[in-house]
């Protein structure tokens, strides 16, 4: 829409003569200049030049929907009103079903704690027909680091739904669905991800998985503003993408230390007068979310996967629908499960703050409990 | 003195009202033709409206300041338009309190915060709160929601339309001091079907619908309340040239201003925090750069003060620097629950 032509709305013809006359084809370009910059461009008085931008602006703004139609319009036409249930129940009924169609989900925690295998659990139910919870779809993986095991799926897929995964066709079916991606830089990433995006709805693909994010970014470039200005671009093509297509995308996140210049430990910039503005913000984590505070605001769905006294929990940190609830969960042989349904609400930023207490433990405590 | 003071026929008052004319100052600058066409009555009846009107008013003090400047209005007379202003209530009775009663009509205001601290449920709450009719002291006005990154969750909106109609039989229940059943005619979807949902893709369509939306409210003269969420996004990548981001941005916060004070409507735009690198030292700050922090009429930042969530007032003409807690429910916004609430008078 931001590319429509200018040749292409229906404007008075000698407007239309100037505006290509002085190279200016598309509706981007007008409407990116003020007023008064087009009346000295184009040589015409304030009037022609409003009423031409008007014109321009109805033909280039998305049509309205009420919020009633567009509930309507979810319920009939998606899957459970748009979402997509994890199998972990108190998750999904905390998030009104599942993991929400056409807006990112992150997963974000420290290295071990369970990220990829969730990753994994979520492809393999993606790809189940529906009458097993699934979307019936393929699943298009990005695996950044390395981490997928198809043998781990297999055995995910085996404890979990046997009577499908025991025959090796159905088994090679639903594993079939899955696709995995291994770009081995930012710009092989950016290609697949353009393309993905062209053979997306045709390819029935319905759920898009990258792990992780920050391992991408990581690799490239310094810490500041460049990284910042790559990672905006596919912040806005990924959830872009998703919107479109009103598919789930998860994306798994690391964590970083906490250093001197973290956004954690600022305070805001407030138009103090004489009282020195107090609004400590502390948190007692030692770990914070990697890629920063654009990417915590473009994500709509976060949770957090953490250790804390040697018990792993998963708590949704931000969520438009959902209270901040803490799950404990561990990992079996047949993926990830909650070790309860019932979630405990934690209060303030604390369901922002990465723990790792007692980690250690579990990953050698746990290694023996897969077996 | 409103229109419903003015002795002229109810069906006058009723048309005149519908067609958005709630103050007698709207009435001084249009010619008895406009009024007319706008009215649908002949143009003797609307010059007889505005002589009504103009009685009223005290002919000789509005001819006074209209002969010095054309479209000036005495402070005097904006006085009275500033106390009759309406406010749209947050549902936390401290955050009114400390807003003057409620995000205010005819102005913009910015709300801005860091990532999930419930901006765009703010947002969702003042696009229910908008419709809550004139028998409980709402505008009983209709809702844009002009999504830019896609955090409206209608199944979030449900909710809380369900809370508020489920509060507002509450107030009725009190009001009547009898336990009968009261039931209010209004069903969540009824709140739904008037927000008016835009899905903006990026900064050009964003343009281009604030562009429109005179000609959209022109059309939907109910509209109360405008929000954008968030304003920032399609902002903060591709541009390259800063000055035109500050240009474009400027531009589009006197379009909003102008629909506010025209509509006569609330605009709330929420804004997204970033880190700013100032005097040796990092700190947060609300996005789109210092003339941006310059356009908006008011400003509140949202903020985590220990485990509560608070709001500041950052910036208004007519409030005082203030703080107040407040919490996200499943019932939407509500007052903190914390025994020692504190509103700081800074």
């Amino acid at each position: 829409m931001a590319n429509k032509l200018i040749s292409e709305i229906p404007l008075p013809k000698s407007i239309a003569n100037v505006f290509a006359a002085r190279n200016i084809s598309t509706a981007k370009e007008a409407l990116s200049l003020t007023e008064f910059e087009l009346m000295e461009l184009l040589d015409v008085g304030l009037t022609e030049v409003r009423s031409a931008l008007s014109q321009i602006s109805e033909i280039v703004a998305p049509p309205y929907q009420t919020a009633l139609s567009l509930m309507e319009q979810r319920f009939q036409k998606e899957h459970l009103g748009g979402h997509f249930p994890t199998g972990l129940k108190g998750l999904d009924a905390a998030l009104c079903g599942g993991i929400p169609f056409g807006v990112l989900t992150e997963l974000v925690g420290p290295a071990g704690i369970g990220k990829t295998q969730l990753c994994l659990k979520l492809s393999l139910l993606a790809s189940l027909p529906t009458n097993y919870g699934g979307l019936d779809g393929r699943v298009i993986y990005i695996d950044v680091e390395s981490k997928f095991s198809s043998r781990r799926l297999l055995e995910i897929g085996l404890r979990s739904f046997p009577e499908i995964f025991q025959m090796k066709a159905m088994a090679q079916e639903m594993a079939g669905r899955i696709l995995v991606l291994r770009p081995t830089s930012l710009s092989e990433f950016t290609q697949s991800l353009e393309q993905i995006k062209v053979s997306l709805l045709q390819n029935q693909v319905k759920m898009l998985v990258i792990d992780s994010m920050a391992a991408l970014v990581s690799g490239e470039h310094e810490q500041g503003i460049r990284r910042q200005q790559t990672l905006s671009w596919h912040i806005s093509f990924i959830k872009s993408l998703a919107e479109f297509s009103r598919i789930p995308v998860v994306v798994t996140n690391q964590v970083r230390s906490h250093n001197h210049d973290d956004a954690s430990r600022y305070s805001f910039q407030v138009q103090s007068r004489d009282v020195t503005m107090e609004i400590p913000m502390r948190y007692d984590s030692h770990l914070i979310a990697a890629l920063g505070i654009h990417w915590a605001h473009a994500v709509t769905t976060r949770l957090v996967l953490e250790a804390k006294s040697g018990q792993r929990f998963i708590k949704v940190a931000k969520s438009p629908i959902s209270p901040p609830l803490a799950f404990p969960f561990h990992i079996t042989s047949s993926g990830i499960s909650l070790l309860s349904d019932y979630g405990m609400e934690l209060m303030g930023p604390e369901i922002n703050a990465i723990h790792c207490q007692g980690h250690n433990e579990i990953i050698n405590f746990g290694m023996e409990g897969l077996q | 003195m409103e229109i419903w003071r003015l002795p002229i026929s109810a069906s006058q008052r009723g048309k005149l009202i519908s067609a958005g004319y709630t103050s007698l100052s709207s009435l001084s600058s249009i010619s008895s033709s406009d009024l007319a066409r706008e009215l649908k009555v002949s143009e003797t009846e609307a010059m007889d409206i505005l002589k009504v009107a103009l009685h009223s008013r005290g002919a000789q003090t509005s001819n006074a300041s209209c002969s010095i400047v054309e479209g000036a209005q005495s402070a005097w007379d904006m006085l009275h338009d500033e106390e009759s202003l309406m406010h749209i209530t947050t549902s936390s009775a401290d955050l009114d309190s400390i807003l003057g009663g409620g995000i205010h009509c005819k102005e913009v205001t910015e709300i801005g915060g860091v990532p999930g601290i419930g901006k765009t449920q703010l947002g969702i709450q003042i696009a229910v709160n908008v419709q809550i009719p004139h028998d409980f002291g709402g505008l009983g006005g209709k809702a844009i929601y002009i999504d830019t990154e896609g955090s409206f969750m209608v199944e979030r909106a449900f909710q809380i339309a369900e809370a508020c109609i489920e509060d507002m039989s509450e107030y009725n229940r009190f009001l009547r001091k009898d336990f009968q059943e009261c039931k209010i005619n209004m069903k969540p979807e009824d709140i739904l079907e008037n927000i008016f949902y835009f899905r903006i893709c990026s900064y050009t369509e964003q343009i281009a619908l604030i562009n429109y939306l005179d000609k959209f409210i022109s059309e939907h003269k109910d509209v109360k309340l405008v929000v954008v969420d968030s304003v920032t996004f399609h902002f903060r990548q591709d541009f390259d040239d800063m000055a035109l981001r500050t240009r474009v941005l400027t531009g589009m916060a006197l379009k909003l201003m102008n629909l506010a004070k025209k509509f006569s409507l609330a605009v709330v735009l929420l804004n997204q925090a970033t880190i700013k690198h100032t005097e040796g030292s990092f700190q947060l700050a609300l996005a789109l750069g210092d003339s941006w922090s310059h356009t908006c009429t008011n400003r509140i930042v949202l903020y985590w003060n220990g485990n509560e969530r608070y709001a500041y007032i950052d910036k208004s003409p007519s409030l005082r620097s203030a703080s107040a807690a407040y919490s996200v429910t499943v019932r939407g916004i509500r007052n903190s629950s914390s025994s020692c609430k504190r509103i700081k008078m800074m």
